[in-house]
C-alpha cells in the first residue's frame, strides 16, 4: 500500500516538474555559467553592445570584478564608459531622452535571464530580420529593439511560405532566415559569441550561482556523512527496541 | 575526599533543584520527552510531525533576518529582495532556504495530513489534535500567500489581485470587503504594508500558539500509530506500556535521521535547483509588479493549484469560491465522517481504500490541473476531480459504516 502511494506520489511530482516547464521552440543555448573564459567573454560583448542603452540596475560594478576574475582596473579600463564609479549600479549611459527613440525604455535585463531564461536570450539574439520596414524578430515580434549584433552576424531575411489553417484559409508565415548579407563571423561564431552573452547573463540574474553550485556539493557530502552517523546511533539505539 | 569534579557537578544539581523548585523544568521534560511514551511501530510517515516543526524553525529565523534587510514598500520591495540576493553576505542563501522552506513546508505538511488520513488519527480521541492541525493549515495557507507577495513581482501582485478580488464574491459587501482586505482601490502600497505586518507579527504568533496547542493536545491523548489500535491497552509489571517506548532517547534519536535525510533533500534544492523548475520561484516573479501589464498565465503557487482547480471548474463566481471553501472547511468535520469501528487503513475494508486512493490521485491531478491554462478539456477533467474530491467526503460515512473490517491485531506489528 505504502509503496504505491510512494510511487503515486513522486509520479505527481514529476509530472509537475514537467508541467511548468516548456517554452515555445526555443533553440538550446548550451550556455555554461561556469565557464569562466566564456561569462568574461560575454561581459565584453555585453558591456560593449548592450549596456550602452541596457541598465543592470541591481548590479554594481564591483561585483562583476570580485566574480569574474578580474582586477578593478581592469573592470574600469575594459567595461566601464562614461563617468561611473566602480561602487555604482550598472546604469545604462544612454541619456533619458532615449524613450523617445524606442517608444519605451530599454529594459532593466539584470534578471532577464531568470524571467525569460537563458535559452530565450540566445534564440532571441540570432533572430533578427531586415523587411522594408525596419528590424523585426522571430522570438519577439515587433520589438522596437535594432539588431545591434548586425555586424557581426549579417543581415538576415526572412523567407516565407504559405500554409492552410483549419478553416481552410491560406497564410502567409515565416518559415526560416537566410542570410542574405554576411556579417564579420561565420554563423558558427556568431553562435558562440550569443552563447557566451547567454552566459554572463545567466551570471547577471544571479552572481551568487557561481558560488551556490561550488559550495553545494560540500554541504551535500556534509549531510549524508551526517545522516549516514545518524543512521548508525539510530539502529544502536534501536537494537533492544527490536528484539 | 570530594574531588573538585564531583564539587562542580553537585553545584550545578544544587542550581538544577533550585529551578526546578520554581518552576518545572523537569516535570515538563518528563512528561513531553523522556517519558512521553509513544508506539514503538512509527513508520516512514511519522518523520513529518518532527520536520514541520523543523520546518517551521528554520522559517523563523531565516525570515527575521530577511526582515532585517526588506523593505515593506511598493517602491523598494522587490529591488531589496534582490539586494539580499547581491550585496548581503549569505542573504541568497537565507533567501533561498526561506522560499525553499516555504514549499517543503508544504510537502511536509500534506505529508503528515495524508499520514493521519491513512491511519485514522482524526478519529476518536484525537479529534482536537485533527481540529488544530486543519486550524495550522489554514493559518499555513494565510502565510504562505502573504509571504508571497512581499517580493511584488508580476506573480505576486496579480496573485494577490486575483485571490484577494474572490471576495468580491460574497453577496452585497463583497466590493467593500475587498477595499478593506486592501486598504485600498486596488492592490497597492497599503496592501503590501499590511500583508507585511501580518505575514512577520499576527500570523506567525497565530501559528505558535496553534502548535503548541496541537502538541498539547496530543500528548495528552498519546500518539496514534499505523495499526490504528491503543497500545496503553497492554501494560507490564510497572505499568508501562509494552507497545510504547519513551519519546527519548528512541524518537529522538530516528528523527535525528529523518532530519537528516530532509535536510539533504532540502540542501539539494537550494543549492540546485532553487526555482525548482518555476515551480517554488515562478519566472514571472522575477519581474517587478506591474499594475498596468496583465501577465498572460496567472497561476498561484503550486500548493494552492488543488482549490483554484475546484475554483475553476465551477462557472458561476460565487459558486465556485464557495465549492473551494468548502473544499477546506469539509476537513474539519473529518472525525464524525469516519464511523469506521477501525482506525487504521490496513484493517479497513477495500471500499474504504479505494476511496483514499482515488482522494488522492484527484488532490494531486487538481494540483496540477490547477496550474495548467484551463483549456475546455482541462477545465472538464477538474470537474471530474472535483467530484471525486467531494465523493471521499460524502461516501465516507456509507462505506465505513458498511464495509466490514477486518479484525485488529492484540499487539502492534512491526
Amino acid at each position: 500500500m505504502i509503496r504505491i502511494v510512494l510511487s503515486a506520489l513522486l509520479l505527481g511530482a514529476v509530472n509537475l516538474a514537467f508541467a511548468a516547464g516548456g517554452n515555445e521552440n526555443l533553440e538550446q543555448s548550451g550556455a555554461n555559467v561556469h565557464d569562466m573564459a566564456s561569462v568574461q567573454r560575454g561581459a565584453s560583448m555585453f558591456m560593449n553592445y548592450c549596456h550602452s542603452c541596457h541598465s543592470v540596475e541591481y548590479m554594481r560594478y564591483q561585483r562583476l570584478a570580485k566574480d569574474l576574475e578580474l582586477t578593478e582596473e581592469q573592470v574600469e579600463e575594459n567595461l566601464i564608459f562614461g563617468d561611473r564609479e566602480i561602487t555604482d549600479y550598472m546604469i545604462a549611459a544612454m541619456p533619458s531622452e532615449s524613450e523617445q527613440w524606442f517608444g519605451k525604455k530599454p529594459p532593466n535585463l539584470t534578471l532577464t535571464s531568470r524571467s525569460r531564461g537563458e535559452d530565450w536570450i540566445y534564440t532571441f539574439l540570432k533572430s533578427f530580420y531586415l523587411t522594408e520596414e525596419g528590424w523585426n524578430n522571430t522570438v519577439l515580434a515587433n520589438a522596437s529593439m535594432p539588431h545591434v549584433l548586425w555586424r557581426l552576424q549579417g543581415i538576415q531575411r526572412p523567407i516565407m511560405e504559405t500554409y492552410t489553417d483549419d478553416a481552410g484559409t491560406e497564410h502567409t508565415r515565416i518559415a526560416r532566415l537566410e542570410i542574405s548579407e554576411p556579417g564579420t563571423l561565420s554563423p558558427e561564431e556568431f553562435d558562440g559569441t550569443i552563447r557566451d552573452i547567454a552566459a554572463f547573463m545567466i551570471y547577471l540574474g544571479e552572481p551568487a550561482i557561481l558560488q551556490r553550485e561550488r559550495m553545494g556539493i560540500w554541504v551535500l557530502l556534509f549531510l549524508v556523512v551526517f545522516t549516514f552517523l545518524s543512521w548508525l546511533l539510530y539502529k544502536e539505539y534501536w537494537r533492544d527496541v527490536k528484539k | 575526599m570530594a574531588t573538585p569534579a564531583s564539587n562542580v557537578s553537585r553545584q550545578l544539581s544544587n542550581v538544577g533543584a533550585w529551578i526546578d523548585s520554581r518552576i518545572p523544568v523537569s516535570d515538563f521534560w518528563k512528561k513531553h520527552i523522556s517519558e512521553y511514551y509513544a508506539p514503538k511501530n512509527f513508520n516512514f510517515f511519522y518523520f513529518f510531525g518532527s520536520l514541520a516543526l523543523l520546518v517551521l524553525v528554520n522559517q523563523l529565523v531565516t525570515g527575521i533576518f530577511l526582515t532585517m534587510f526588506y523593505k515593506p514598500d511598493a517602491a523598494s520591495a522587490f529591488a531589496s529582495v534582490e539586494y539580499i540576493m547581491r550585496d548581503v553576505e549569505w542573504g541568497w542563501l537565507i533567501r533561498y532556504m526561506h522560499s525553499t522552506g516555504a514549499s517543503f513546508f508544504f510537502i511536509v505538511v500534506y505529508l503528515h495530513m495524508f499520514r493521519a488520513l491513512m491511519y485514522g488519527s482524526y478519529k476518536s480521541p484525537r479529534e482536537l489534535v485533527w481540529i488544530l492541525g486543519v486550524l495550522i493549515y489554514l493559518v499555513l495557507m494565510a502565510e504562505a500567500f502573504m509571504g508571497y507577495v512581499l517580493p511584488w513581482g508580476q506573480m505576486s501582485y496579480w496573485g494577490a489581485q486575483v485571490i484577494i478580488s474572490l471576495f468580491g464574491a460574497v453577496p452585497v459587501v463583497g466590493e467593500t470587503l475587498v477595499e478593506w482586505i486592501r486598504g485600498d482601490f486596488f492592490v497597492s502600497d497599503a496592501t503590501l504594508n499590511r500583508f507585511f505586518a501580518l505575514h512577520v507579527v499576527a500570523l506567525p504568533l497565530a501559528l505558535l500558539a496553534l502548535v503548541v496547542l496541537h502538541l498539547a493536545a496530543l500528548h495528552e491523548v498519546g500518539s496514534n500509530n499505523p495499526d490504528g489500535i491503543d497500545v496503553k491497552a497492554k501494560k507490564d509489571a510497572n505499568g508501562k506500556p509494552l507497545d510504547a517506548i519513551p519519546f527519548h532517547p528512541y524518537y529522538t534519536v530516528k528523527d535525528i535521521f529523518g532530519v537528516g535525510v530532509f535536510l539533504t533533500l532540502f540542501a539539494f534544492v537550494i543549492f540546485y535547483a532553487p526555482e525548482f523548475g518555476g515551480l517554488f520561484l515562478e519566472p514571472d516573479n522575477f519581474n517587478p509588479a506591474d499594475p498596468l501589464v496583465t501577465p498572460q498565465h496567472i497561476v498561484p503557487v503550486w500548493y494552492f493549484t488543488p482549490y483554484y482547480a475546484i475554483l475553476r471548474a465551477v462557472p458561476d463566481k460565487l459558486a465556485g469560491v464557495i465549492l473551494m471553501g468548502a473544499a477546506i472547511m469539509v476537513l474539519f468535520v473529518l472525525p464524525w465522517l469516519d464511523r469506521s469501528r477501525v482506525r487504521s487503513i490496513r484493517y479497513k475494508g477495500w471500499g474504504s481504500k479505494i476511496l483514499l486512493a482515488v482522494f488522492v490521485v484527484a488532490f494531486i491531478r487538481l494540483g496540477m490541473l490547477g496550474m495548467a491554462e484551463g483549456t475546455y478539456w482541462e477545465t472538464i477533467e477538474s470537474r471530474i476531480w472535483t467530484f471525486a474530491y467531494f465523493a471521499f467526503f460524502i461516501l465516507l460515512p456509507f462505506v465505513t459504516k458498511y464495509e466490514q473490517p477486518r479484525p485488529e491485531p492484540e499487539r502492534v506489528t512491526t
